[in-house]
């Protein structure tokens, strides 16, 4: 496997493992340095590449457990939060600040869902994998991703409504 | 899509037994706008969602190894412990070098008091011969 065949195969999913490592990094930073070295990482165990038929959730594995390595050893350091660049959108300025905000709170309430939820959300909802690719990733069992899942989208919802009637009255 | 088939979806989603394509539905509904009143809360997060999946990894990826911290401690301690043999090494001849000199100049004060009290015996009997040269003159001029 040479470096442009090797390339072929983890572009694709490049973005994936960096939203998954900064889904549990939060700063931009260090999610950026995790996926670097995740791929030279893979790069460097390319002939093993070969022989796993869905490198994509080997990948998407190999980050999780890196991140968790992470964020073990620098449970000490400070970690910045960095704010997506979200796209602009054309409504009135006023709907746009309050939207952004509203938008801002599904990612801090992301953030603060435990570990194992913020993943699964990440790989479920934003990256839409099937439930039979993110047992795999997450290393679970079908029912135990869906339990998590669904309490970590009820937790979301239930914050939201919570914080909106909280501004209304 | 009517609202009660949404209804019974988000039902399905919060359970977590919403198939991809129902979750499809779901996003295209809520990020179409026209949404109701009651559903409101699951626009933000569907609009996260789709704004979430927008980010992308700007850098460009390099598959040589940078150059680790790691390596460059390992390397630093091995220069420290070159450095820590050396100075010993240099240290200890410095040191013999100290010593010998050291106990030559304790040996050159040995031998230089030696020979100062020789050198004042001598210079004392040499007053004496002196003295008795001269004490021999005199005797001459008596005798002549």
């Amino acid at each position: 496997m040479n470096q442009s065949d090797f390339l072929k195969v983890v572009l694709p999913f490049k973005d994936k493992v960096f939203r998954l490592a900064k889904r549990l990094l939060v700063s931009t930073e260090e999610a950026e340095d995790a996926t670097q070295e995740l791929f030279y990482k893979l790069w460097k165990s390319k002939e093993k590449i070969a022989d796993y038929n869905n490198v994509e959730a080997f990948a998407m594995t190999m980050t999780k457990n890196y991140c968790y390595d992470r964020l073990k050893s620098k449970q000490a350091s400070n970690l910045t939060l960095v704010h997506s660049n979200y796209k602009e959108k054309e409504t009135s300025l006023d709907k746009k600040v309050e939207y952004r905000d509203s938008v801002n709170q599904v990612h801090l309430l992301i953030e603060n869902l435990p570990e194992q939820q913020k993943i699964i959300i990440q790989l479920r909802d934003i990256e839409q994998y099937d439930f039979d690719e993110i047992c795999k990733m997450v290393d679970m069992k079908p029912t135990a991703v869906r339990v998590a899942l669904s309490r970590a989208r009820k937790t979301i919802r239930e914050e939201l409504i919570k914080k909106h009637n909280y501004g209304v009255s | 899509m009517e609202l009660a088939n949404i209804e019974k979806l988000v039902e399905k989603y919060l359970d977590a037994t919403t198939t991809l394509q129902e979750e499809t539905t779901l996003k295209n509904y809520f990020t179409g706008g026209n949404v109701a009143q009651h559903l409101q809360e699951y626009t933000y997060l569907f609009n996260y969602f789709v704004i979430a999946k927008d980010e992308t990894f700007t850098k460009t990826l390099r598959l040589e190894p940078k150059k680790s911290k790691k390596k460059n401690f390992k390397w630093l301690s091995v220069a420290a412990s070159v450095v820590l043999l050396l100075s010993v090494f240099v240290g200890k001849q410095q040191y013999n070098e100290y010593q010998q000199r050291k106990e030559a100049e304790r040996i050159y004060a040995q031998v230089s008091k030696g020979l100062e009290l020789l050198s004042k015996n001598l210079q004392k009997g040499e007053t004496a011969v002196t003295t008795l040269y001269a004490y021999e003159k005199t005797i001459n001029k008596i005798l002549k």
